[in-house]
């Protein structure tokens, strides 16, 4: 198959970038999408040109290091990240525009690569079970019913990819945010910080300047592990009465 | 003769007591002198991700990297299936001795049974971990941990997370590690890579890195390195590891006079998704858990190898693993179910393009499960399947071949997880210990958990006690000797401007492993293959192509030095599997099988761990034994029939 690739080139610490043309020619339709890019490298380093960085690491869809935006779509069309995507489901000839994730929450490193840490400082902000590792009690003295276990593992489920925040039109990450509070909210373990949880991982994340949620739904429809958006009607709701708590607990 | 004698540092005592033994007469370090010590942990997969957070929440200092832009996407996220653990839930027989024996026998009697016992004595503990840090393990109805059987096993012991255990585990590694760097115990350093290791007076006191993103070559000093840098599957070019999966830490901690042990000693995982082109640059694993419903099988008639799976009837099947290990059937090891497939395969008998590929079959699980149960169980693996593959498990069957998957060779250490350097620690599979020639399915987040978790933890203190903190500053002659090797090295590499590519040299000595240091090997093809790696490595070093400069985000000069190391190192991988005259587990050297065609043990001249000294560049490395020495476990000949 034969692509016409428009690709976001820009150079490191520069703040500005340009999109090259680049020809990617008998591209085998079983490939991948990072594959594809892989041959278009090695070309283009046979011709003495710079190759394209791009950050991918497992190619099975589950490290969540793949950060490029396709055709204007975070991860590209289809469910999976962009490591899951195959030439096939493109027209021969087809015209691709690939460029990194546009959050000003994660800035552009180079090229394709962008800097996520920002999701890191959040979970650092809250985003954990206060233990300490050794002396747990036995994992089944505390019965979790199934319907609660698979749901928080549908909220864990996320990859931390990023690709949330970067179809946002707000450049939220609450889905992201969500997930976390959701996963470790519901499960009996992670209630009682539940509260201090839920307000330092939004400071953490308004802090980071991430947007705020207006209901597009856009965070749902790319996510790669399917996170639904009802977390965040649950995050929000756990805040609120969080907040609440606190300010009285305060006032006490 | 080598002069160096390993001590292995085995307890005294029967083997059920050898661990408690150890932990009463183990040093410690006293709460308010842990904060005067530094302790370099490289990796944060479940085993150094786990290691730093237990050194962090104990008071320690901890310096932390990885080369990955999150600790959260080390490749331990990968892992599908599970993680055994002990504990007897299903109350099926289970105990810490059943565990125990499973995994020797596993590893074909090339473990260290010391250090295996203890594995199984901490796997119930993980579990309990887990669950208190809100890992979402699968569980029944009544709110019960749920299990399912692994292969090499006749229990249910292992524990999950839909199809995504490995990553449910790294993230509750993850989440306590980012606990203790918001605590400021643990400083990360992400996107880094560890170059070199640094040796003062002979003991492990510090590392150099290349911040992957500004290019600054770092030196960083510490009282003790732990390495946690995983294993070395993608010398192999394509396995199922991640991309960026290498063995340029633990390859380089060699150079600096660590013993690397077992190196021929590869796991070829029965379930990929078969090579389907040259372009390709990874292969997918289907987790083995898939194995518990989904039925092996190839045509009996080559002819009938072009029809489609559905026109050929069950007569004229041929369930190889259910004739050949009617016990195990398709739940045989994971050495035993590659090369079996790679037989059918050699008759002949193989299916797809190529001919590389068996039948995975669901058919008879749906029929007697449903759909939706089946969906259930492995809806994330099918959808990955026909994402891949364009084809409907549930319709028609999976399509599978082996491939590289985990390296249970790794740097040589004692019961304290040292190596025969002071001061270098080495954990998860980035070590040797506890796999032996083979490693059971669901036994490498144990292993990794266990080592970071419940073992290192108690282990360091008697070489941290009586230092008291009195580390070496970075800014010794050492470091900077070190450093300017390491800068020196990548001079040199973007210098070369040859015509070819990175990629192509790995793809090269990958073709060259697969073929004659896979899963079938041959004193003939390794010595070609020896000399072979001595011309790759003269060209890699004259015609190389690395573009682009030192001093910012360059993937090609990282790849470039990462393959340089697999090609040395590829080598020596091959003198191992040369060295070692018998089959064992994955290491399958054609001149020694039964007549049935399965492994032949030769325990009279070969039981021991075989570490490898480097000698210098141009010089052929020097084989020092670790003698075995069994006291609980018969010597048998391993039978899954």
């Amino acid at each position: 198959m034969n692509f016409n690739l428009k690709i976001w080139r820009q150079e490191e610490g520069s703040g500005q970038g340009k999109f090259q043309e680049v020809a990617a020619r008998d591209i085998p339709s079983e490939a991948s999408f990072l594959e594809m890019l892989d041959i278009v490298n090695d070309r283009l380093t046979e011709k003495g040109e710079e190759p394209v960085a791009f950050d991918h690491d497992c190619r099975e869809g589950i490290c969540g290091a793949c950060s490029m935006t396709i055709n204007g779509i975070p991860q590209g069309p289809g469910r999976g990240t962009a490591c899951q995507l195959y030439m096939r489901k493109f027209s021969d000839g087809d015209t691709i525009y690939i460029e990194p994730f546009r959050v000003g929450a994660f800035p552009v490193v180079k090229d394709l690569v962008v800097n996520r840490s920002a999701y890191d400082r959040v979970i650092a902000a809250g985003g954990f079970i206060s233990e300490r590792c050794g002396n747990a009690q036995d994992a089944n003295d505390t019965p979790i019913p199934k319907t609660v276990a698979d749901y928080a593992m549908d909220a864990a489920a996320c990859i931390g990819c990023g690709a949330c925040a970067a179809a946002c039109p707000n450049g939220s990450a609450m889905l992201f945010v969500a997930a976390k509070v959701g996963h470790l909210g519901l499960l009996p373990q992670g209630k009682a910080e539940a509260g201090r949880r839920v307000r330092g991982m939004v400071a953490q994340m308004d802090k980071e300047g991430f947007g705020n949620c207006s209901n597009y739904y856009e965070c749902e429809a790319v996510c790669p592990a399917g996170v639904p958006a009802a977390f965040i009607a649950k995050m929000n709701r756990d805040y609120a009465l969080a907040s609440v708590r606190n300010a009285v607990e305060a006032t006490a | 003769m080598s002069t160096i004698v390993l001590d292995p540092k085995i307890p005294a005592g029967p083997l059920g007591e050898k661990w408690t033994n150890f932990k009463t007469a183990s040093k410690l370090v006293s709460p308010a002198n842990k904060r005067r010590y530094e302790l370099i942990v490289v990796g944060t997969g479940l085993a150094g991700g786990s290691a730093a957070a237990v050194f962090g929440e104990q008071g320690y200092n901890v310096k932390c990297f990885c080369y990955q832009d999150s600790p959260r996407r080390a490749h331990s996220i990968a892992a599908q299936g599970g993680i055994n653990a002990a504990k007897n839930y299903q109350n099926d027989g289970d105990s810490v001795d059943r565990l125990f024996m499973d995994t020797i026998k596993g590893g074909d009697f090339r473990s260290r049974e010391a250090n295996v016992y203890r594995l199984a004595q901490v796997s119930g503990r993980i579990i309990d971990q887990c669950v208190a840090q809100g890992v979402p393990f699968a569980r029944e109805y009544g709110g019960m941990l749920a299990n399912r059987s692994f292969g090499g096993a006749q229990v249910s012991r292992t524990f999950y997370a839909r199809g995504q255990t490995g990553q449910q585990l790294l993230l509750g590694v993850y989440s306590e590690l980012s606990h203790q760097i918001s605590a400021g115990t643990v400083k990360m350093h992400p996107r880094h890579e560890m170059l070199d290791l640094v040796l003062v007076d002979g003991h492990a006191k510090g590392i150099i890195t290349r911040n992957m993103v500004t290019g600054e070559i770092e030196s960083h000093s510490a009282d003790a390195v732990i390495l946690a840098s995983g294993g070395y599957g993608n010398a192999f070019y394509l396995s199922t590891n991640a991309m960026g999966c290498n063995v340029t830490a633990t390859y380089r901690a060699y150079r600096r006079g660590a013993l690397f042990a077992n190196p021929c000693f590869t796991q070829i995982h029965p379930t990929c998704i078969p090579v389907s082109g040259e372009y390709q640059s990874k292969l997918t694993l289907m987790s083995e858990s898939l194995r518990n419903d989904g039925r092996v099988w190839v045509p009996k008639r080559k002819e009938d190898c072009g029809k489609k799976p559905s026109d050929i009837p069950e007569d004229d099947r041929d369930y190889f693993l259910e004739r050949k290990y009617p016990s195990y059937g398709n739940l045989a090891p994971r050495d035993i179910s590659s090369r079996s497939a790679k037989e059918v395969c050699d008759e002949g008998r193989g299916v797809g393009p190529g001919g590389l590929g068996v039948y995975m079959d669901f058919a008879d699980a749906i029929k007697r499960l449903g759909e939706n149960t089946v969906r259930e169980r492995y809806g994330n693996l099918f959808e990955m399947y026909e994402n891949i593959t364009g084809e409907n498990a549930y319709k028609t069957p999976m399509r599978i071949y082996p491939a590289v998957h985990y390296t249970m060779g790794g740097l040589w250490v004692d019961y304290e997880l040292q190596s025969n350097v002071p001061g270098l620690f080495v954990i998860g599979e980035a070590n040797f210990s506890d796999h032996g020639a083979n490693r059971l399915g669901a036994s490498a987040l144990m292993q990794g958990l266990a080592d970071g978790y419940f073992v290192l933890p108690y282990t360091i203190g008697n070489y941290l006690a009586p230092l008291r903190g009195t580390r070496p500053e970075a800014s010794r002659p050492e470091f900077k000797k070190a450093e300017d090797e390491v800068r020196d090295r990548i001079k040199r590499l973007l210098s070369i401007k040859g015509n070819r590519t990175v990629d192509s040299f790995h793809k090269e000595i990958g073709k060259l492993l697969w073929d004659e240091c896979g899963m079938a090997r041959s004193k003939e093809g390794l010595e070609k293959a020896i000399k072979r790696f001595d011309e790759i490595r003269e060209e890699f070093w004259s015609n190389v192509c690395v573009l682009g400069d030192g001093d910012e985000l360059n993937q090609s000069l990282e790849k470039a030095g990462r393959v340089a190391d697999f090609i040395e190192f590829g080598q020596l991988m091959c003198e191992d599997a040369l060295d070692r005259n018998e089959s064992c587990g994955g290491h399958f050297r054609v001149e020694y099988q039964t007549p049935e065609g399965e492994a032949l043990r030769n325990d009279d001249d070969y039981f021991y761990v075989s570490a490898w000294k480097h000698t210098g560049d141009g010089n052929r490395p020097e084989l020092v034994k670790e003698p075995l020495n069994y006291e609980g476990v018969k010597l048998a000949t391993r039978s899954y029939k």
